[in-house]
């Protein structure tokens, strides 16, 4: 072999073994993290967690369904604010529209989706927390739901405008108007995608702290209604993790554990919706 | 100079400019005057644009009742505008500008409420485009979106008799269309289309995506449905159009060049173009 061929097949190795290091780094960081979560968490999830209230300090025991019962309800109050406008701006995107407006408000949701949690917090906090004179799971719902928003109404334009323009053409000719046809072809076709789209914002905001510090705030009681401060998976782990008790320490990964769960849930729900192929064919 | 006409500088010329072709050869029609049983649709002086693109040159033609009219020509040369225009598909484009007069039964079809035109003059697609929705609610799509009182069911078997397809989907009528193969969904979009019974039908290259044991099915359930339907047919293949029509159209950059019977066109056609067409010399 020449001297030449050596160099280039070692070359070769090299970067075959540094491409597929760095792949490896990607995967085990996950595969850290969640082993980390189970390792230190999983000693501490029990039924008690998932049904007791937090116990009160210098107590062993105790759990934190009132974290997961506000996570949830946060989260159902942001869907119930941001998909549907997501939704709806989403078809004005696709299916209305000139060129101008739509284009600023394509540049306004990608800005929105750029801006800190922490400003969308402080936002919620002057519109729904001053008024209010309160923290509640209101203003909680209403940072989320604004988070939510910008990824929605970006996703359902992409999902509608895949939708292929024969199908529009199809409705077209059998007498439908544009409102019939989107409600009754094109938003079905692309429901799946669109479906994915909203349980993948919610599963990101699902993870959110920074803005519900100051708008749910934090509650070691159940929070009834919508009108009182609440406690939340996130927040419970900032607070239990930075506090000086041992056993919080526990908890705060135990929390954890529950939360990646949470997220991770929703992932293989969109995985097997998406699985199950697309709606109509693609062409 | 459009290099799709290499045939003769006189030719070519005439096709290039839209005032001199006022010469288009239309033997029978000319010497019948159709009256209103005989005769559906009336193009009179039709020039359309895309823009500032002027894809249609003053094209006057008649679309016989219960006939089945063909319109061929090389790609580009306005058969499928022309066939859209017929139901103001390209109303679906924007910068479309549209002068001269269709008349449907006498009636302007610029006047008339453009879903309730799409309901008497119905359209079937290049590629089969069923909706992503079983094959029972393809049928009874056009029938419910345009408030249809009578028994559902029925209509959906009439249809689907109609279009040769009852047989084959009887057992399967709440599977997805897509379950079904090319031709099948083909003749799907047709029995849709014939759901609301139209006066007129537009089938826009209805065979291009199909093999020819489907294309021969297709242009059966033409033969039958003849006698009750009136039927224009873009093809870019010319024996279908012998096979299929009465009429034949021959367009070539956006002129009406020879309207004549089929038998006529295909055996003795009057302009040296569409016989150097016809023949293979270009196209």
């Amino acid at each position: 072999m020449s001297a030449r061929l050596i160099w280039r097949k070692s070359l070769n190795v090299f970067m075959l073994s540094m491409t597929g290091l760095c792949a490896l780094i990607t995967v085990s960081a996950l595969f850290f993290i969640l082993g980390y979560l189970v390792y230190n968490g999983g000693k501490d999830l029990s039924w008690n967690f998932f049904t007791k209230l937090p116990a009160p300090v210098g107590e062993t025991g105790g759990g934190m369904a009132n974290a997961i019962i506000g996570s949830l309800k946060l989260l159902g109050l942001a869907a119930l604010m941001g998909v549907p406008i997501g939704l709806l701006g989403g078809v004005y995107l696709a299916e209305f529209g000139g060129k101008t407006i739509p284009f600023i408000v394509r540049y306004t949701a990608d800005l929105l989706n750029g801006v800190p949690s922490i400003v969308i917090g402080i936002f919620a906090y002057a519109l729904v927390v001053m008024p209010m004179h309160h923290f509640s799971t209101l203003a909680g719902g209403f940072a989320l739901g604004i988070m939510v928003i910008p990824t929605v109404i970006r996703n359902t334009e992409s999902f509608l405008r895949d939708v292929p323009r024969t199908m529009r053409e199809g409705a077209f000719a059998l007498g439908a108007n544009k409102w019939r046809m989107i409600a009754t072809v094109v938003l079905p076709a692309a429901s799946r995608g669109i479906l994915t789209g909203v349980l993948l914002a919610l599963a990101r905001v699902a993870g959110e702290t920074a803005p519900l510090l100051f708008t749910a705030f934090g509650n070691r009681f159940w929070s009834p209604g919508l009108n009182q401060p609440t406690s939340s998976l996130p927040v419970v782990i900032y607070t239990y993790a930075t506090g000086p008790y041992e056993d919080w320490h526990q908890q705060a990964w135990a929390a954890g554990l529950v939360l990646l769960g949470l997220v991770l849930l929703t992932n293989i729900l969109v995985r097997v919706f998406l699985t199950g192929g697309s709606a109509y064919e693609r062409t | 100079m459009d290099a799709a006409f290499p045939i003769s500088n006189s030719g070519a010329a005439a096709a290039q400019s839209a005032s001199a072709k006022a010469t288009v050869h239309t033997p029978a029609m000319t010497t019948t005057t159709p009256d209103a049983k005989t005769l559906r649709m009336k193009i009179t002086k039709l020039n359309f644009y895309y823009g500032k693109n002027h894809a249609l040159h003053n094209v006057s033609m008649d679309v016989a009742t219960n006939k089945v009219t063909a319109m061929i020509g090389p790609s580009g040369c306005g058969k499928s505008t022309l066939l859209r225009t017929l139901n103001r598909m390209h109303e679906t484009l924007r910068h479309t500008r549209l002068e001269g007069e269709i008349a449907l039964d006498g009636v302007s079809i610029l006047t008339l409420d453009v879903t309730k035109l799409r309901r008497m003059v119905g359209m079937v697609f290049q590629k089969p485009n069923p909706f992503p929705k079983s094959i029972y609610e393809n049928v009874a799509y056009g029938l419910k979106i345009n408030g249809h009182t009578g028994r559902l069911d029925e209509a959906v078997e009439k249809s689907l008799r109609r279009s040769a397809l009852w047989d084959e989907v009887k057992d399967k009528l709440h599977k997805s269309a897509y379950a079904l193969s090319g031709g099948q969904q083909q003749r799907l979009c047709i029995a849709r289309a014939l759901a609301v019974d139209p006066e007129v039908l537009l089938l826009d290259e209805p065979c291009s995506a199909l093999d020819p044991v489907n294309t021969a099915k297709i242009e059966e359930l033409l033969f039958e449905l003849k006698p009750s339907c009136t039927m224009v047919i873009v093809t870019h293949n010319m024996q279908q159009a012998a096979r299929v029509s009465d009429s034949t159209a021959f367009m070539l950059n956006g002129d009406l060049i020879e309207f004549s019977p089929t038998g006529t066109m295909f055996t003795t056609p009057a302009d040296p173009r569409t016989e150097a067409y016809i023949t293979g010399r270009f196209g």
